[in-house]
């Protein structure tokens, strides 16, 4: 792999630009792999990362249905933050956040990691209140977390109406400054050029169709469209269709899947300088680079793998927008699209060991899981490499279910995040 | 959005009259207290969540605001029947009949 530098581009730019090669190979799949990873998403391809990067296991394919990227890895809002209420929560986001800070210069690729602000509106006495207990809470896990009276959140970012007479006036904003975005397909492209790098084969248009288990009930391998392909460790990463996969093996999951909506304006020049997030109101809009208003809306009320919803989720979501932006009221939206976002009852994720031998899970990021893929990556490879968890994911078990001992962030922060 | 057919009020509603309201045919326990902790997770927390036909329970919360069970393809969003809950769950219709019925009713 050619280094990327600044030197490499001006090299290129004396040449016509012919020199950069291909950033991953698509080799003909071996017969068998010590580890097989269902789902080439940035979760997927950061786990085949690690594991070659820090467990020395090099011998991998991740297998993917579609290209690369084009799950939800490819259509979420890019939106990253770790302010989440619980220690196991926030010290899972917060490993996440460490290790974004420094990705670019890990993987040699520009993810556009930008640190500009994450602010979460707050429109009610109730909503002032669970703010400070979250800032409160973050602090004391060394998270970093401030209150913002309305003024100063016009301040930060000023195209926010503050008045009195809006229909859910501002109270005031709790702000994340680590917290930001980046730049979704890039940490996809950069983990799986890194990866192929070391040796992980990278196998794209190749469906799962089962998951084979030996006669001891451990897993053989896994049944795809180009055959089969024998693994020791099969770890699945397939967000939405985490349960139709887990189903093969005969485990039945504590999930649905229910489609997200997000849609883009049409480009304009910085208006907006940093992330607002309203829970109450429900809608999350940032600026991205292109100069396009990224806009999140929320999950449609049904189960569907149809990766499309309804209108009116959308309305609803820009309703909110305009009312506490009315700057944008005229704006043109240019693109909206679905993403089948796997939920689980606490809305927290799963990353752990299956009741068979061999086989992981990966699971459960519900609507919010691109912010947390380097540190998710990074445990679960972990999880695969030693048969066992981190001691950050020790508690994110498939048997919590069972025991009771939930992370309810459905509970701490009221919608699914 | 949904076009749902209420089978109480026999009328074609749209979606946001109605709440979604999970899987159908999930029985409750007489005795929840005597539950195991695995069957209390079956019960509770465990969910087909298949891709294709998928039997489910809305509430038409904005009309007669009773329970109604369905049957809805989850690739397609497409109903193929609802019925008044209690009703026992019904088999599927055969999917030749199933695409002459879409046929016949336009949608």
């Amino acid at each position: 792999m050619r280094k990327y530098s600044i030197f490499a581009i001006a090299r290129e730019a004396m040449r016509g630009h012919k020199g950069w090669d291909r950033q991953w190979s698509s080799p003909e799949p071996r017969s068998s792999y010590d580890v097989v990873i269902v789902g080439a998403g940035g979760h997927g391809l950061g786990t085949a990362y690690y594991l070659a990067k820090e467990h020395g296991i090099k011998n991998i394919a991740v297998i993917e249905k579609g290209w690369l990227g084009g799950g939800n890895t490819g259509r979420n809002t890019t939106i990253i933050r770790s302010n989440y209420l619980y220690d196991e929560s926030a010290g899972l986001y917060n490993h996440a956040l460490n290790l974004w800070e420094n990705l670019s210069q890990e993987l040699n690729y520009n993810v556009m990691y930008s640190a500009r602000g994450v602010m979460m509106l707050q429109h009610n006495v109730h909503d002032v209140q669970s703010a400070k207990r979250h800032i409160h809470a973050n602090r004391l896990n060394g998270i970093d977390n401030e209150w913002l009276e309305p003024d100063a959140a016009k301040a930060f970012c000023p195209p926010l109406n503050i008045s009195s007479s809006a229909r859910y006036p501002v109270m005031g904003a709790a702000l994340q400054r680590r917290g930001g975005v980046a730049r979704h397909d890039a940490v996809a492209w950069g983990y799986a050029r890194a990866a192929a790098d070391m040796g992980v084969h990278i196998i794209q248009n190749c469906e799962v169709t089962g998951i084979r288990r030996g006669a001891n009930g451990d897993v053989t391998g896994v049944d795809t469209a180009r055959g089969f392909i024998g693994a020791k460790k099969v770890g699945v990463v397939a967000a939405g269709h985490t349960s139709v996969l887990m189903d093969m093996a005969g485990i039945r999951m504590p999930l649905e899947s229910f489609p997200l909506q997000a849609l883009v304006s049409e480009p304009v020049k910085p208006i907006f300088p940093c992330v607002v997030m309203s829970n109450t109101v429900h809608a999350y809009i940032s600026q991205s680079d292109k100069g396009e208003l990224v806009i999140g809306a929320g999950t449609d009320q049904y189960t569907s793998y149809s990766q499309t919803g309804g209108l009116h989720i959308i309305q609803h979501t820009l309703d909110a927008i305009c009312e506490m932006f009315p700057i944008f009221s005229r704006m043109k939206m240019l693109r909206s699209w679905g993403g089948i976002v796997d939920v689980t009852p606490d809305r927290s994720p799963i990353l752990a060991k299956t009741p068979v031998k061999g086989l992981y899970v990966n699971c459960g990021w519900g609507t919010g899981g691109f912010k947390a893929t380097p540190g998710s990556a990074h445990v679960f490879a972990h999880t695969i490499a030693n048969d066992a968890p981190h001691k950050i994911n020790e508690g994110f078990t498939l048997e919590r279910f069972r025991t009771g001992r939930l992370i309810d962030e459905a509970a701490a922060a009221a919608v699914a995040h | 959005m949904l076009l749902i057919r209420c089978p109480y009020c026999d009328e074609s509603r749209p979606e946001i009259e109605f709440r979604h309201a999970g899987e159908a045919h999930i029985v409750r326990s007489d005795k929840m207290a005597d539950l195991t902790p695995d069957e209390f997770e079956r019960y509770f927390f465990l969910r087909d969540n298949r891709k294709g036909d998928v039997y489910e329970r809305w509430r038409h919360i904005h009309g007669c605001g009773r329970f109604l069970n369905a049957v809805r393809n989850t690739v397609t969003d497409r109903f193929l029947m609802t019925y008044k809950a209690g009703e026992p769950r019904p088999a599927l219709p055969d999917p030749q009949a199933q695409a002459a019925a879409t046929e016949g009713n336009g949608q």
